[in-house]
């Protein structure tokens, strides 16, 4: 013992530096990411995003099928916004091939997709609220996701990989009281946000813990690419429903939540007021919903022109979700590639965390919202 | 241990099979370990419809050299794949593992280059519920399933349970 | 202009045919008309890209409003600069790559960024070969980080002054580009030592076939060389030398 002192504390305590791994098994990575971390105490002086543990090659895939087989690709990518995938997805392809979806198509994706921005949002409150320490927010959140994959089982049989779009509009119509079942739960729907609100928006933990953590400053947020509420909640208003409107989202009213500060508190409250906003399109699309064909006139075997290349892409609940198809003439796409939202936003993930502690790493992440399926495709 | 050496069932090893078998199959804890889209489902099965609690495996442990059960939900990708093994390599006996979904079981809809065609080329698998994803029921009729394999142990042949049948 | 184009364009006409009764039919009904490209060599943005890099853009098209340019090599680092500090384009989008087998220069990386004041979009293409890098553009968009090195990792397409290009998806040591054209689905095997502890020197995951998988011997104890002094047999004695080595 006589000896450490001899040492001196500053060259016994002289490893300022250590390396951690984080993941790719760690309840709070949101699946298999791994971050290799340089931490100084608990401190996260440097981070260093490891991703490609889900990689599956689904653009591979979607080279080797024809248009209309790859919408259950598009399911597995981010899958827990299933319905956005298939709308950005024949969305492209029915620009590729110059079709026009009916308007009663175009409303019911417009239900659909606003329907999975809940249960996506819903989702990322569970988990990010779990993550930060509060576990009742994730049982207020499941019981009402269970409601809308219900509306969604109901549609098209599935509960989280829907393949509820094809190529030219929606392959079913809506079942036989579906609207008053969905109207209802979106009457009910801004009741339990209230719920979720009163449990963690004024919650002094809550608060501490995310207020000032994380702060993505818009220029960097612009300059990273990063879409969707990162982006919004850094004040940046770029919203593709309202930018470049597709579906019916430009004959319906609503507004697009902003934040202030680009924190991770200011990125819940941007979904949180999401939340009820997708709440009022639904109820708007049901009170407009038009009679008629569902389906466009297309060909039995849809084929793309030749040396064609589109980009179409969406707003989907993590951010802007587009697909850039080269078509050559023949049944299957020449190339697809996906801008996945998650990959784009979690390039940001090092700036974030820089500084702070390392269970604030784990509320940014949570915050970013990533989806291991679509980062790694 | 004496017992586990005992060729013949008498009522000493059935008395404590069947403790021991109670024990263990009404308290099997899953590692908390998503991989893909059927994690969600997994998750799902926590929740207050599905409520796994009712079959006592609820407690999910993020850690393996706590948990019994490894639920590979997801698909294994080749990246992934000697991770997967480490873990099942940390956890202790006697363990069990099920594969989620037709990923984890066969490779799925990725026959690819980056895809394990099945997490059963890497370590041992005792139930496969199949669906892309299963369905919270369906993954609760693997546990029972899995339950009920547990309950055919015997502390006779503690080696047994790994073997690969569906129960 | 905007995404819906053709279903703006289409409204009027349906609306039209359901008053005159069957004069028209509304655009779903019809059969679908394919996008043609559009030259695009006057748009403004066009002409003030030529202005501020001249020789730097190649062809200018446009289809379904979607401006295309084919920027040459040598003018990407300039039209992206102007793209973003002169004409506003300061949203990145993404980056691609992809494979034409057939073209001299086989790869193209395509980059799509945003005006977020006018909400234009804007796409445009750099063309190069297997050996030939293109000028990176994380220096203009940090965002193109991690999109070039996907393009890296799928296609082996090179990037000139990228901060870190290395394998992003797939591990270190994988053999092949997957989404080179050749490549095919079920991957060529081999080599792909991404845990050696657990894969030996030629072998690596192979799909379809399994995954190689060797479980790491656990090390063997000390007495075990005693004891092949001992019995003098061969495989005693290499694994015997093994240990004493490590």
């Amino acid at each position: 013992m006589s000896e450490l002192p001899e040492k001196g504390p500053e060259t016994l305590f002289d490893l300022k530096e250590m390396e951690l791994n984080f993941g790719p098994q760690h309840p709070s990575t949101h699946g298999v990411l791994r971050l290799k971390l340089k931490v100084d105490g608990e401190r996260v002086l440097d981070c260093y995003p490891i991703i490609g543990y889900l990689h599956r090659g689904t653009e591979k895939l979607f080279e080797l099928h024809p248009y209309f087989q790859n919408v259950p690709h598009t399911d597995r990518m981010d899958y827990v916004a299933a319905a956005t995938n298939n709308l950005a997805y024949c969305g492209a392809v029915e620009k590729l091939c110059g079709l026009v979806t009916p308007p009663r198509a175009r409303y019911i994706r417009t239900i659909l997709c606003e329907l999975q921005r809940i249960s996506s949002h819903l989702l990322w409150l569970a988990t990010h609220a779990i993550d930060i320490g509060a576990m009742t927010p994730f049982f207020y959140c499941f019981r009402e996701r269970e409601l809308i994959l219900d509306l969604f089982e109901e549609y098209c049989g599935a509960r989280l990989t829907l393949n509820c779009m094809r190529p030219g509009g929606q392959p079913h119509d809506l079942p036989l009281g579906w609207t008053d079942r969905c109207l209802e739960f979106v009457e009910s729907f801004p009741a339990h946000v209230d719920e979720y609100e009163g449990l963690l928006t004024n919650n002094r933990i809550w608060k501490t813990r995310t207020i000032g953590i994380g702060v993505l400053p818009p220029e960097l947020a612009l300059d990273y690419g990063i879409s969707g509420p990162m982006l919004r909640g850094s004040g940046v208003d770029w919203d593709l429903r309202k930018a470049r409107p597709y579906e019916a989202y430009d004959e319906v009213e609503f507004d697009v939540p902003l934040g202030k500060n680009g924190d991770t508190y200011d990125r819940y409250l941007v979904r949180m007021a999401e939340m009820r906003q997708s709440g009022r399109i639904i109820k708007q699309c049901i009170d407009k919903l038009p009679e008629g064909p569902i389906m466009a006139k297309k060909p039995r075997v849809l084929k793309a022109p030749k040396d064609c290349e589109v980009y179409f892409s969406i707003e989907g609940p993590k951010g802007e979700i587009g697909f850039y198809i080269v078509g050559d003439g023949t049944t299957n796409p020449y190339r697809c590639h996906v801008r996945a939202p998650s990959f784009i936003n979690l390039q940001a993930l090092p700036d974030l965390v820089r500084n702070h502690l390392l269970a604030d790493l784990v509320a940014i992440i949570g915050t970013t919202d990533i989806v291991l399926g679509e980062v790694d495709r | 241990m004496g017992l586990s050496e005992a060729s013949e069932a008498n009522i000493l090893t059935t008395t404590y099979d069947k403790v021991f078998n109670w024990a263990r199959r009404s308290a099997v804890w899953p590692m908390q370990f998503g991989l893909a889209c059927c994690a969600i489902e997994m998750m799902a099965v926590i929740d207050p419809r599905h409520d796994m609690s009712r079959f006592g495996a609820e407690v999910f442990r993020a850690s393996p050299r706590q948990s019994d059960l490894m639920l590979v939900a997801g698909t294994v990708t080749e990246k992934m794949a000697p991770i997967i093994r480490r873990l099942w390599d940390q956890m202790p006996d006697p363990k069990w593992c099920l594969a989620m979904g037709a990923c984890a079981t066969c490779g799925g809809p990725y026959r690819t280059y980056a895809v394990t065609q099945g997490v059963d080329r890497i370590v041992p698998v005792d139930v496969y519920v199949p669906g892309c994803p299963p369905r919270p029921e369906a993954l609760l009729w693997g546990l029972m399933h899995l339950q009920r394999k547990i309950d055919r142990m015997t502390i006779r042949n503690p080696a047994q349970p790994t073997s690969r049948v569906v129960a | 202009m905007s995404e819906k184009d053709p279903e703006e364009a289409a409204k009027p006409a349906a609306e039209a045919g359901a008053e005159k009764g069957v004069e028209a039919k509304p655009p779903w009904l019809e059969n679908p008309v394919v996008p043609e490209w559009i030259d695009a060599g006057e748009d403004e943005l066009v002409l003030a890209l030529r202005d501020s890099c001249p020789d730097a853009v190649s062809s200018a098209h446009s289809l379904e409003g979607d401006l295309s340019l084919v920027v040459t090599r040598e003018g990407a680092l300039a039209v992206a600069s102007s793209l973003k500090e002169d004409l506003g384009f300061r949203y990145f989008v993404d980056a691609a790559g992809a494979d034409y087998p057939d073209r001299e220069e086989r790869f193209e990386v395509v980059y799509h960024v945003y005006n977020i004041d006018t909400q234009r979009r804007v796409r445009f293409k750099i063309a190069t070969g297997e050996e030939v890098a293109v000028p990176s553009l994380t220096g203009v968009w940090r965002g193109a980080n991690w999109p070039e090195r996907e393009a890296y990792d799928m296609y082996g397409i090179l990037f000139e002054g990228h901060p870190d290009l290395t394998r992003i998806l797939l591990w270190e040591g994988f053999n092949g580009y997957p989404l080179r054209k050749e490549f095919p689905v079920e991957g060529i095997d081999t080599g792909a030592a991404i845990y050696p502890e657990y894969y030996g020197p030629e072998q690596g995951p192979i799909s379809g076939v399994g995954t190689g998988w060797m479980v790491p011997k656990p090390p063997e104890p000390v007495v075990e060389a005693a004891e092949s002094d001992e019995v003098g047999a061969g495989e005693g004695e290499g694994e015997g030398e093994g240990e004493s080595s490590a």
